[in-house]
């Protein structure tokens, strides 16, 4: 957790210091490797016999017990060999482990040999192939700095709330692979979603296997019972649909459903402010008639969406902050998860932070394209 | 152990549908056990004689449902076991007419006439998880309370719901009587043969493009068990019965080492309807609707009150596999062979270049 991020309170930096940003490697064509500050790659103490792109790769997917070891595998072993013959001769190196890795993950998916819980969460898959696609995404493409992972608890259960942005959901699984990756326990987020994502084939199951779940009280209830850290957007549709006009003014916060949640348990909830999600698809324009037809809440007009077609896709490269905020405790509050105005006060409280750390956030990055 | 556990077990038990697996390894069951005086298997007037050799400590009558109400007064019966429901339409007898006859109809006569029983002071019921319908804004878990927010599609889960809701009128008018509602989860085991092992048996097994449902089953041999104590113990209420646990269904078929063949959903359920009208298959809107929302329960409550703990799903289907390892198209041992095999052939490949260099 020594990333460039942490540690950084916003008083002590000025506005246009951007310690993150890619140094030396040049800005743009280094972000396949160049990824990380150098302090990370330099101290592992590198088998000098290793080839240089070997180096820079292994602190990436260190942790990741293997990747589709499909038809990579032959060419980097030819790449290795052809450079450096001394080295693979013990069936222990680097590429060897990476390959047998690869390939045991593969039988144990082939053969159902791991475990989902009850909601469908299934933590070797969410490691092995959709967090490393995220960590590209929120790492490389936005360029994104987490503050403040501190107040999110190490152990017990916490409600994360956050503003929700970009016409796409894709704040919600940035916020949750940065979280996995900068926390100290490396907890996963489970998220709550709208039923509409639980309707579209494909994309449940996605939703289910990274831990996702239907948003009800129930499964909020049941999910912070078992000590697990659950990500919500009260927001909905209201958030991620608003037009780019509107960026960073948080919508109406629903019933409170996810106040009362956190009251009925207990549960602390963490504030978090995320900027950056509402220039990656700035929504200009809302066709509604369209929408209806597609049974849509609805459909966007950006800048490259619909013209370029599946190109419009792409999110642009918008800069992203995150920063969660000190928790607010409930423990005392457990009676009144039925009072309607306890609910709503609480809710406004968390809202009220919430737009108070955009607001700050936002001051920290005059370009919402900057490094 | 659990509340009201010591009462004791009835002396005359009457359980219906013993003309099928469960049915008759109940009454077998309740009939070798001593504290029971007397055990008394109902049926329809023509079952198939499969089950004789289990069921030849049981009495047997072979009684339309329609009048059971004087005989359960003239046997002065303490406990019913009902377990004569069709879980799918089967073309062979009358197809889904006679089975919702059966579920729907039957449940009614037989309740009916445990209401004029007046020495009956207990009823259990086989339900299923079926019972919490299909939707997509459904909790993940389902407990006990859950109430369903859609009607499910398929026959079974309404004839569930119709069964349930005739169970609360009863419970209403003889507030006397025990009565017990068992959700139970699809069965599977080494015995069992429901549409569920049949479909798992299958080499290639058709699933639902883009859904793979979380999945429970309940070894039959603890459904026997939950049963039994039933009727041996007091334990008032609705329960979920199921292994605890969970498999998804790509990940059955995987460690049954099946191929998943999925189909677009619309297409399944056109498939399901066509095979059904064709008259082979019994897999029906229940079927498709299981796989694509899947269903999980909660049994928190069942293992409090019973004190009993189901072995779980995974076990249970481990158990299934076992025992149906005849259609087995890719085995572990053939994927860790073809693991070795891949990697000593990276292996090589990279030996024989490093000496060429």
């Amino acid at each position: 957790m020594t990333g460039a991020g942490e540690g950084r309170d916003p008083a002590s930096i000025g506005r246009f210091d951007v310690p993150q940003g890619p140094t030396a490697p040049g800005t743009d064509p280094a972000r396949r490797n160049g990824h990380r500050p150098a302090a990370r790659v330099a101290p592992t103490p590198a088998p000098a016999d290793e080839v240089d792109t070997a180096a820079t790769d292994e602190p990436v997917d260190g942790p990741v017990p293997g990747e589709p070891a499909g038809g990579r595998a032959p060419a980097t072993g030819g790449e290795t060999g052809g450079t450096e013959p001394a080295v693979a001769d013990r069936p222990g190196d680097h590429w060897d482990r990476k390959v047998a890795n690869g390939l045991a993950f593969l039988r144990r998916r082939l053969s159902g040999d791991y475990e989902v819980d009850e909601f469908g969460f299934d933590p070797e898959l969410t490691d092995a192939v959709f967090h490393p696609l995220l960590r590209l995404l929120y790492r490389d493409w936005f360029r994104t700095e987490v503050s403040g992972v501190e107040h999110v608890p190490v152990d017990g259960p916490a409600l994360v709330v956050g503003n929700h942005s970009g016409t796409v959901a894709l704040d919600a699984l940035i916020l949750s692979a940065a979280l996995h990756d900068k926390h100290p326990a490396h907890r996963y987020l489970r998220l709550l979603g709208a039923d509409l994502v639980f309707r579209m084939p494909v994309v449940s199951e996605i939703a289910r296997k990274t831990g996702g779940t239907v948003a009800c009280n129930p499964d909020a209830e049941r999910l912070l019972g078992g000590g697990d850290l659950v990500g919500v957007f009260p927001e909905g549709f209201k958030g991620i649909g608003k037009l780019y006009a509107d960026r960073y003014k948080l919508q109406r916060f629903g019933r409170g459903g996810f106040v009362s949640a956190a009251l009925r348990t207990g549960t602390p909830i963490v504030p978090v402010a995320i900027v950056g999600g509402e220039e990656i698809y700035p929504m200009l324009a809302d066709i509604k008639p369209l929408a209806r037809l597609l049974k849509l809440p609805y459909f966007p007009v950006t800048p490259t969406f619909p013209w370029l077609g599946p190109l419009g896709m792409v999110p642009l490269p918008s800069k992203w902050l995150i920063q969660f905020c000190p928790p607010i405790p409930t423990a005392h509050l457990t009676d009144s998860a039925d009072d309607p105005l306890v609910v709503f006060n609480l809710a406004d409280q968390v809202r009220e932070t919430i737009q108070q750390t955009l607001h700050t956030l936002l001051e920290r990055r005059p370009d919402p394209f900057g490094p | 152990m659990t509340p009201g556990s010591t009462s004791g077990a009835p002396g005359v038990v009457v359980v219906t549908g013993v003309g099928r697996y469960l049915g008759a390894h109940v009454a077998a069951r309740l009939a070798a056990d001593p504290r029971i005086e007397r055990v008394i298997g109902v049926d329809a007037p023509d079952p198939g004689a499969e089950f004789t050799d289990v069921l030849d400590r049981v009495e047997r009558i072979r009684v339309d449902a329609g009048s059971l109400g004087g005989l359960l007064a003239d046997l002065d019966v303490d406990a019913v076991v009902h377990l004569a429901l069709v879980s799918s339409a089967d073309p062979q007898h009358g197809g889904r007419s006679a089975m919702k006859d059966q579920n729907v109809i039957g449940t009614m006569q037989l309740l009916a006439a445990c209401q004029r029983a007046p020495r009956l002071r207990k009823l259990v019921v086989r339900s299923s998880t079926a019972a919490y319908g299909v939707s997509f804004r459904d909790p993940a878990v389902f407990t006990e309370e859950t109430e369903p927010r859609e009607v499910p599609r398929g026959g079974f889960g309404r004839d569930i719901l119709d069964v349930e809701g005739y169970v609360r009128g009863f419970r209403r008018r003889r507030s006397d009587v025990t009565a017990t509602v068992l959700r139970f989860a699809p069965f599977i085991g080494s015995t069992a043969d429901t549409t569920l092992t049949r479909y798992f048996a299958q080499p290639l097994v058709p699933t639902v493009f883009g859904r793979d449902p979380r999945l429970q089953f309940l070894h039959i041999d603890d459904a026997l068990e939950v049963l039994h104590r039933s009727i041996v113990e007091d334990h008032p209420g609705t329960y979920n019965v199921a292994g605890p646990g969970v498999l998804s269904l790509s990940q059955a078929i995987r460690r049954a080492g099946r191929v998943a063949v999925p189909v677009l959903e619309p297409g399944l359920s056109g498939a399901a309807a066509l095979a059904r009208s064709m008259g082979f298959g019994r897999y029906g809107l229940d079927q498709v609707d299981l796989f694509v929302h899947g269903r999980v329960v909660d049994t928190t409550r069942l293992e409090r009150e019973y004190g009993f703990t189901p072995r779980s799903t995974a076990a249970a289907f481990d158990d299934f596999i076992r025992a149906h390892h005849g259609g087995v198209v890719v085995t572990r041992d053939h994927l860790a062979a073809a693991e070795q095999l891949v990697l000593d052939g990276i292996r090589q490949v990279r030996s024989a270049i490093r000496e060429r260099s």
